[in-house]
């Protein structure tokens, strides 16, 4: 089975990778710098769980170099593709590191000694590093490289510094760029976007006026490990600022540069550095001049009503045109208008909020192979095939093809993983569980490894780190410990493997975050080091510590010391377990009929696994079949009769119509629904389940909805599609979103009304169209729509919260509304009144949801397990999301969800037998009476009564047990207990809660 | 008093409520830090001699979190048996001379971090006014 190359190390081309490897395929990872990663390394924060970024990127990046199955290719390029979909033959350049990778143990001394100084690009230009260099802490692999241009030895043939220090002798001068030939099936495009660089716009003065930044910079000033070590100073005097301010749209929706879209980020990523650095400094005063905040993903919303109502961040909408540097203090005047004044106002910093652009070598690659980029340079795609491109073989995800954030590109990145493995002939290998020795250490005294975090500054600036260390240093059984920057770091986990060894430490306890996202990573090193990986415990001292008593350090320490000292009085107790390994159905339950479930079940069923597709209506389609026209041109109804068509001709699809889900048992592999149909009921088989079921376009109760004329959005469609021709049209914008009951924005409102509105300016030039909006949300290349609309002469009114529109009806329509430019109100009386409402849940989400055991957000949407990293599973394994049940987008976003969440489903049924969850119920046959008691109340049937020598005894069935502890807690005799969570362990955690007790 | 600072152990079920106290983290909802927190996969995994040693070891406060009634439970009704736990629990502590109110039984889920703050600022708030457990072994 051929390989397939993915092109670009950032966390879209690391997703590809991931998922192509754990479904069985080989990857090639080419990545031009030398560390995986991409821009999302050098974030601080993200929006809008305000997550640690790098804390949350670093155990992907981990997970890649583990992954026998893909090769990363550092330092590399791709300089030739020739051949065709399924045969590629690929050349790449390896540009020489001048250190010898297996050598290197990333120790970092020679950077030290080295006497060159150079700017940082991983610092975006705010900090140094040297000519010899890491890139960063956490960087993968962690291995110095030269930086030959800046290097004496190479510009002066003197120094040979690093040569002489180097501990392993790992410095090679010598070496030189080697090319290399691989063949490869298809190829996935992932190099991603650079920031637009704001020295053209000479108004602002960047690179002139030292205090005016950009947010990359600022993202990296704001971090940790950033240039002021995580303080926030202006670089002109390194003085704390106390006024600041974000200017939008920075290279983005201005013509004058050629970019008249939008980035779709720069709002979020304002909003959210502006919250992060009023976390370093309370006191500081923040405003964000912007044009429209666009809000429009999940939970965005609500996000930027708490940084303006919370955080008191101040939100002007204006777009400066320049800033004037005043030469002695060299603070920044600026001027705007506001209630028609001129107003003009002196900041201590600026940051310029600037946009994403293709990168520069794209163009010349694209040449290269005759790949179609659209008029902003961007990679080309189109609505119904989003990570296609131009080329058959060759895909494309993440930002390469138009700006947006990372839980889209994360979708993406799924979706051309699924594309990609299209073309291969699939044979898999079977998974062999076992590759690491285990050493035998029950019956061993505990020497146990203590590691705490700083995680940068979101513990350390609260807890006293190394007061905790020297506090759990004197603990029975702790035989080492130490604090680390960032303990998920790769280089951590190489010296915890090394520790271990060198201590001989058997139990090993990790006080950092949390362990529903980051045990993995850790029990994966132990894992390495030959520990069996229950021999584990984490303390949370920073989502349920730091974070959350952020003023009180005194008490957050002594907190985080209780918590350290109970984790490791558990550690003292735990017991490896074993996983038990079970069969895999090999099929998938789809719900839901519409564009998502149907674009799911049909990859998937081409890729050779069955799916049982189920529709509550009598018809496929959805929403979809409301739909009647793109903006784009394409054909909505032509494309959905072929995919049902597609659908019928599928032999390895069963659809269910008119269908609905009565129960799902089971767990990952293994699921059993029933499904019915009026009255009869069919039980079926499968692997994994896909929650497609789309979501409702809102009735609204505003603006006398129903009455003659006014209409929703998709009713005026339908009536476009029939020829109807209005002399004078209003919309409004955000009825039933953005408000007090739905506080969600629905992101396509803004799109469809333009959209509706030039198909009836097309229809009828000489209609007179109004759009009553609160702010325009046409993000990305939609951006286009809303200028067309505009200069088509449709007419825009801004209203807002105070001033909404009211409309009165008696057989004639009368709006009235404020003109917020010209101060006056405004009467218009159409012959129709088009209401944008909202999206809203699916009625039957919360049966679902309970039906499921998955959650639901609280604006009832279904509640993905991260809602950066892992926008389309659900924390229960084998369970994905994709589409409108997971929040509104639109029908490209739809397809990629529903794409990526095929290539999810495939990393499961791709195996024969699969490890499940080690934490279950375990029997004392000795203590137990036979009451069977615990067989009442175990859900799974997981319990069987067994005769052991002439006694009726309880048995626990591994696989099917699902270790809650129900039993455990109800056995009178106390002759069940849990893996990992025994009595005794809980117990000494009780007793080690305030004091120290050892049993 | 009015310096006293009330100790509380949370017991905190791995899907709903621990995501839920993770997720007040996230959002930096503030709290006081009177709690402890121990991890369990479900309510239903919470013994009720868990309680009884939590006070005995000198707690002055116990909440149980697990996910809503009915439906939200991770392994199906594990929190049903949690909340007739509970009840129990509560006229059992009585009996002991202690304040039932000093046992707090809560659903919180996932995307509940406010509710989590909450609860612990609550909770923390009604504990200062009822002073210290009257059992607290030496
Ligand atoms: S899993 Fe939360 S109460 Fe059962």
């Amino acid at each position: 089975m051929k390989p397939v190359l993915v092109i670009g190390g950032g966390i879209t081309g690391i997703q590809t990778s991931l998922d192509l490897a754990n479904r069985g395929i080989k990857v090639h990872l080419i990545e031009k710098t030398s560390s995986i990663g991409g821009v999302m390394s050098q974030l601080d924060k993200t929006f809008p769980t305000n997550d640690c970024s790098m804390c949350i990127l670093a155990p992907k990046m981990i997970e890649c170099s583990r992954n026998e199955n893909i090769k990363i290719h550092t330092m590399s390029e791709v300089i030739e593709i020739k051949g065709e979909a399924g045969d590629f033959k690929v050349k790449i350049i390896e540009h020489p590191r001048s250190v010898d990778v297996e050598k290197c143990t990333g120790c970092g001394i020679c950077s030290e000694k080295c006497p060159i100084k150079v700017r940082s690009e991983y610092q975006s230009g705010t900090g140094y590093r040297k000519a010899i260099y890491l890139p960063f802490p956490q960087a993968v692999p962690l291995i110095a490289t030269i930086d030959r241009t800046n290097c004496l030895w190479f510009s002066k043939e003197i120094c040979r510094i690093c040569e002489k220090f180097c501990p392993s002798k790992a410095i090679n001068y010598d070496q030189v760029e080697t090319i290399s030939e691989i063949e490869v099936a298809s190829i996935v495009l992932a190099q991603g976007a650079e920031a637009f660089n704001p020295e053209v716009l000479t108004e602002y003065g960047y690179g002139v006026y030292p205090n005016v930044v950009t947010s990359l910079e600022f993202e990296r000033i704001m971090s940790a490990t950033g240039p002021f070590n995580g303080q926030i100073l202006r670089s002109s005097d390194k003085i704390k600022p106390k006024k600041i301010a974000f200017l939008q749209c920075i290279g983005s929706r201005d013509s004058r540069v050629g970019n008249s879209y939008c980035s779709s980020v720069c709002c979020m990523y304002a909003i959210k550095e502006a919250v992060i650095a009023q976390e370093h400094d309370p006191n500081l005063d923040t405003t964000i001049f912007f044009i429209d905040i666009r809000a429009f993903g999940k939970e965005f919303e609500d996000y930027y009503t708490q940084a303006e109502k919370g955080n008191k961040i101040r939100f002007i909408r204006s777009r400066i045109s320049s800033i004037e540097e005043i030469p002695e203090t060299k603070n920044l005047e600026i001027s705007y208008e506001s209630n028609g004044e001129i107003k003009k106002e002196i900041f201590d910093m600026i940051i310029l909020s600037v946009g994403l652009e293709p990168p520069k070598e794209l163009n010349n690659f694209s040449l290269s192979i005759d790949l179609k980029l659209n008029k902003y340079g961007f990679v080309q795609t189109e609505n119904f095939s989003p990570v296609d491109t131009s080329l058959p073989g060759i895909y494309v995800a993440g930002v390469l093809s138009g700006p947006k954030d990372i839980p889209d590109s994360i979708s993406q990145a799924s979706a051309a993983a699924v594309r990609a493995a299209s073309n291969l002939r699939i044979e898999y290998e079977e998974t062999n569980y076992s590759i690491y020795q285990e050493k035998n250490v029950e019956d061993k005294i505990p020497r146990i490894g203590v590691f705490v975090c700083h995680c940068g500054t979101n513990i350390g600036s609260v807890v006293d780190v190394p007061s905790v260390v020297e506090y759990v240093k004197n603990l029975p059984n702790v035989i080492y410990a130490e604090e680390n920057l960032f303990t998920c770091s790769q280089d951590t986990q190489k010296k915890i493997i090394h520790l271990i060894k060198e201590h001989e430490l058997n139990r090993i306890v990790v006080a950092s975050c949390s362990p529903r996202t980051h045990e993995a990573l850790f029990q994966a090193t132990l894992q390495e080091a030959g520990l069996n990986p229950y021999l584990f415990e984490m303390a949370n001292i920073r989502d349920q510590c730091s974070w959350v008593h952020m003023h009180e350090h005194e008490k957050a320490t002594q907190k985080a010391k209780d918590l350290v000292r109970m984790a490791i009085s558990k550690a003292r107790l735990l017991k490896p377990l074993t996983k038990p390994v079970t069969n895999v159905t090999q099929s998938a339950l789809v719900i839901g009929g519409g564009i998502s479930g149907i674009t799911a079940a049909l990859e998937i069923a081409d890729q050779g696994y069955l799916v049982h597709l189920v529709e509550k209506e009598g018809e496929l389609g959805g929403n979809f079949k409301k739909i009647k026209y793109l903006p784009s041109g394409d054909d909505p109804e032509k494309f959905l009769k072929n995919l049902k068509s597609q659908v019928s001709e599928n032999k390895n699809i069963i659809t269910h119509l008119n269908s609905k889900i009565n129960s799902i048992f089971g767990y990952l592999g293994n699921f059993e629904s029933v499904i019915s149909k009026d009255k009869e009921t069919t039980r079926i088989k499968h692997g994994v389940v896909i929650v497609a079921t789309g979501g409702l376009e809102y009735k609204p109760k505003e603006y006398l909805y129903g009455t003659p004329g006014i209409i929703t959005q998709l009713e005026f469609e339908e009536l476009l599609s029939k020829s109807y021709k209005p002399e004078s049209i209003v919309m409004i914008q955000c009825v039933g979103s953005r408000c007090e009951e739905r506080s969600y924005c629905s992101r396509i409102c803004c799109t469809g009304a333009i959209s509706n509105a030039l198909k009836a300016k097309e229809l009828n030039p000489d209609s007179e169209i109004f759009i009553l909006f609160k702010d325009i949300r046409t993000y990305g290349f939609k951006e286009d729509y809303y200028r067309e609309a505009a200069e088509k002469g449709i007419i825009f009114i801004r209203y807002d919260d105070e001033n909404k529109p009211e409309v009165s009806n008696d057989g004639k329509i009368k709006i009235n509304v404020l003109d917020p430019v010209l101060k006056q109100k405004l009467v218009i009386n159409p012959e129709v009144l088009v209401l944008s409402s909202a999206i809203i849940p699916q009625e039957d989400s919360k049966e679902l949801s309970g039906i499921l055991k998955v959650p639901l957000s609280k604006d009832g949407f279904f509640l993905e397990a991260h809602m950066k990293l892992r926008p389309l599973d659900f924390a229960t394994e084998g369970i994905f999301l994709c589409g409108l049940a997971h929040a509104p987008k639109t029908i490209d976003e739809c397809i990629s969800q529903a794409l990526g969440a095929a290539a999810r489903s495939i990393t499961i049924l791709s195996k024969k037998e699969i490890e499940t969850e080690g934490v279950i119920a375990i029997v004392d046959e000795k203590i137990c009476c036979g009451c069977q008691l615990c067989l009442n109340v175990c859900e799974y049937n997981a319990i069987e009564i067994r005769n052991i020598e002439g006694k009726m005894r309880s048995h626990i069935i591994p696989e099917i047990c699902k270790g809650c502890g129900v039993c455990a807690a109800t056995c009178p005799s106390g002759a069940i207990t849990i893996g990992h969570f025994t009595d005794d362990e809980i117990l000494s955690q009780i007793k080690n809660a305030f004091k120290e007790v050892i049993a | 008093m009015t310096d006293f600072e009330p100790k509380i152990i949370g017991f905190l079920c791995n899907w709903c409520s621990y995501a839920g106290a993770d997720l007040a983290g996230v959002s930096r909802f503030q709290y006081p830090p009177n709690m402890r927190q121990i991890r369990v996969m479900c309510s239903g995994r919470i013994h009720p001699s868990f309680i009884l040693q939590a006070f005995k070891e000198g707690a002055d406060g116990v909440l149980v979190a697990g996910c809503h009634t009915p439906n939200d439970c991770h392994y199906i009704s594990g929190n049903f048996k949690t909340e007739r736990r509970v009840a129990i629990l509560k006229k059992l502590l009585e009996q002991l001379g202690l304040e039932p109110e000093r046992l707090r039984l809560e659903w919180i889920s996932a995307s509940e971090g406010e509710k989590f703050s909450k609860t612990v600022l609550e909770m923390t708030n009604e504990l200062r006014k009822l002073g210290p457990s009257p059992i607290k072994e030496e």
